[in-house]
């Protein structure tokens, strides 16, 4: 297992190839005006959302961004991080059986946040969800993984699951970037649909370039993502 | 002398804004001064808190001066603002999450009080009806442990962020002080420049000839040298701006002894608040200064004696 430093992973990330030049759909455009609008005017006026370590964000090429998971406003105001026309490249990676449940939560999460549906049961070969990851990365796209599978109570940091390990040893020149949510659960809390406006922080850290033992790699995200909580 | 004429014949509001651009205009001098009289010292702190001084002017004198409602707006946000950065340094219990809610509604609904002029349920909504509800409100979350607590202290920001800072507002809605041409809008800003010049002028004097600290298990940088010099020197100050008030000498000085002592106890309050969350600042929105309430402490003791005084004193048509 080995990990790079910022500069290291800049250079390797800008070597891969650009950003994908799909053609803009409708989605794209529905979604820059609805972040424009709506989402970022909610999370600087209503949540007051705070952000260190910003220049850690890559600026160019591929990155896989690893954060805890305690509330709705995770994928939300992560995405409020990316410039317009970068969101229609970034994949929060979700719930196939929470986010697609009915056909209206459908159309809504992937009109907002562009989600990459995966399934957390019954898999096979068809519904791989660390294929699903792959395929969006070869079409260039950047992917937000919550590797605790799902909502906690924002207090502790559950223990990763270990289909990012698989993910990312097969792709050593793909950045990941830690970040730790603060205060999202205390706001919008699991099962609560209106949020109370505690001011929510993002601390983004150094990107990572890792490879190898996937139990060592588990241990290295969950390591950088704790180190992160403790900052304050 | 022509100058002077000209400057007496605008409106008090103006006047008012020039005095105000004259203080920052002294304010940035003398930190440019003190940059080129001592190089190696960092005045970065410094300069930044002027920049913050300038814009907070600004806004505040667009917000006061441009409509009713737009001011109404400010103080809501002003408010809402406040009680954000408390809250979020509170430790709140996962069963509080409605009653939140709940309080955080009541932040514009006591600023719709204001703006359709409904003094009897101004005063009373958030002392009264909010102080009954929001228990009840706890109640429904069938968690005891941590209730009194909570109930008091959401109940106790909404107090002094809310139902305090909201006083500004409602002064700033009075139309006309009986038999003057004073209206409230002037008053607000009386009531700001006082309190605000305090604040800057007993840090002004106790950081050059500051000894004796007067509650040091609390904020270590309160002087009695800071104290006293800062109220006396913003009591004179005050009788500069005379004019946006219905006040004689005498009663404007005692009226800014009042509100600046008010104001010293709001900033002693929140500083023993920030001691007991083990924070520095509230926030940091305002760059060099920290977040809103570090900013508005002493208004949100000021601003209810302020209003009272004035009610009593010179009621309102």
């Amino acid at each position: 297992m080995s990990s790079g430093t910022a500069s290291q992973t800049e250079n390797q990330a800008t070597g891969k190839q650009g950003p994908p030049s799909r053609r803009w759909t409708a989605r794209d455009i529905v979604q820059m005006l609805l972040f424009a609008l709506l989402v970022k005017p909610f999370m600087t006026l209503f949540i007051g959302l705070r952000v260190h370590g910003r220049e850690h964000l890559p600026r160019a090429g591929q990155f896989i961004l690893v954060a805890n998971h305690s509330s709705h406003l995770d994928t939300m105001s992560l995405l409020t991080l990316f410039r317009l026309t970068d969101l229609r490249h970034i994949r929060p990676v979700a719930a196939a059986d929470y986010f697609e449940r009915n056909a209206f939560v459908s159309l809504f999460t992937k009109t907002f946040f562009n989600i990459l549906p995966i399934a957390r049961r019954g898999i096979t070969a068809e519904n791989n969800p660390l294929e699903r990851m792959r395929q969006a990365l070869d079409a260039g796209h950047s992917l937000i993984i919550f590797p605790e599978g799902t909502r906690g109570s924002g207090e502790s940091i559950g223990p990763f699951r270990s289909g990012i390990a698989h993910l990312v040893a097969k792709l050593p020149d793909v950045p990941v970037v830690p970040a730790y949510l603060a205060n999202m659960g205390r706001s919008l809390p699991k099962g609560e649909f209106i949020p109370v406006p505690f001011f929510c922080e993002i601390r983004l850290g150094e990107p990572m370039l890792l490879s190898g033992n996937r139990q060592q790699i588990i241990h290295t995200l969950e390591d950088a993502v704790r180190a992160l909580k403790e900052i304050d | 002398m022509n100058l002077a004429t000209t400057i007496r014949s605008l409106s008090p509001v103006l006047q008012m804004g020039l005095l105000v651009l004259g203080v920052l205009i002294i304010a940035s001098v003398v930190v440019a001064a003190l940059k080129r009289a001592r190089p190696q010292a960092d005045f970065a702190e410094l300069a930044a808190r002027v920049r913050a001084w300038w814009v907070m002017a600004a806004v505040f004198f667009a917000a006061v001066v441009l409509s009713n409602r737009l001011s109404l707006v400010f103080f809501a946000f002003m408010s809402f603002w406040a009680m954000k950065e408390y809250v979020t340094l509170l430790k709140t219990r996962p069963a509080d999450h409605h009653a939140l809610v709940f309080t955080f509604l009541a932040i514009p609904m006591q600023y719709v009080w204001v703006a359709i002029g409904w003094y009897g349920m101004f005063i009373i909504f958030i002392p009264v009806y909010m102080m009954l509800a929001l228990p009840a409100r706890l109640v429904l979350a069938k968690e005891t442990t941590g209730f009194v607590a909570s109930a008091s202290q959401i109940q106790w920001g909404m107090m002094i962020f809310v139902f305090g800072l909201s006083h500004m507002a409602f002064l700033l809605t009075v139309p006309q002080i009986a038999d003057t041409v004073v209206n409230g809008r002037m008053l607000v800003l009386f009531l700001v420049f006082v309190v605000e010049m305090s604040d800057v002028l007993q840090y002004i004097w106790g950081k050059t000839l500051g000894r004796h600290k007067i509650i040091p298990a609390v904020s270590p940088n309160k002087t009695w040298e800071g104290f006293i010099g800062g109220i006396l020197s913003a009591m004179l100050l005050s009788l500069l701006i005379r004019f946006l008030t219905p006040f004689t000498v005498i009663e404007t000085l005692l009226v800014s002894l009042l509100i600046t002592v008010a104001g010293f106890c709001g900033g002693a309050v929140m500083s023993a608040v920030k001691r007991d969350f083990g924070v520095k600042d509230f926030g940091a929105s305002i760059p060099g200064h920290g977040g809103m309430l570090d900013r508005v402490d002493s208004l949100c003791y000021a601003a209810p004696f302020f209003f009272h005084y004035v009610r009593y004193f010179h009621p309102w048509n």
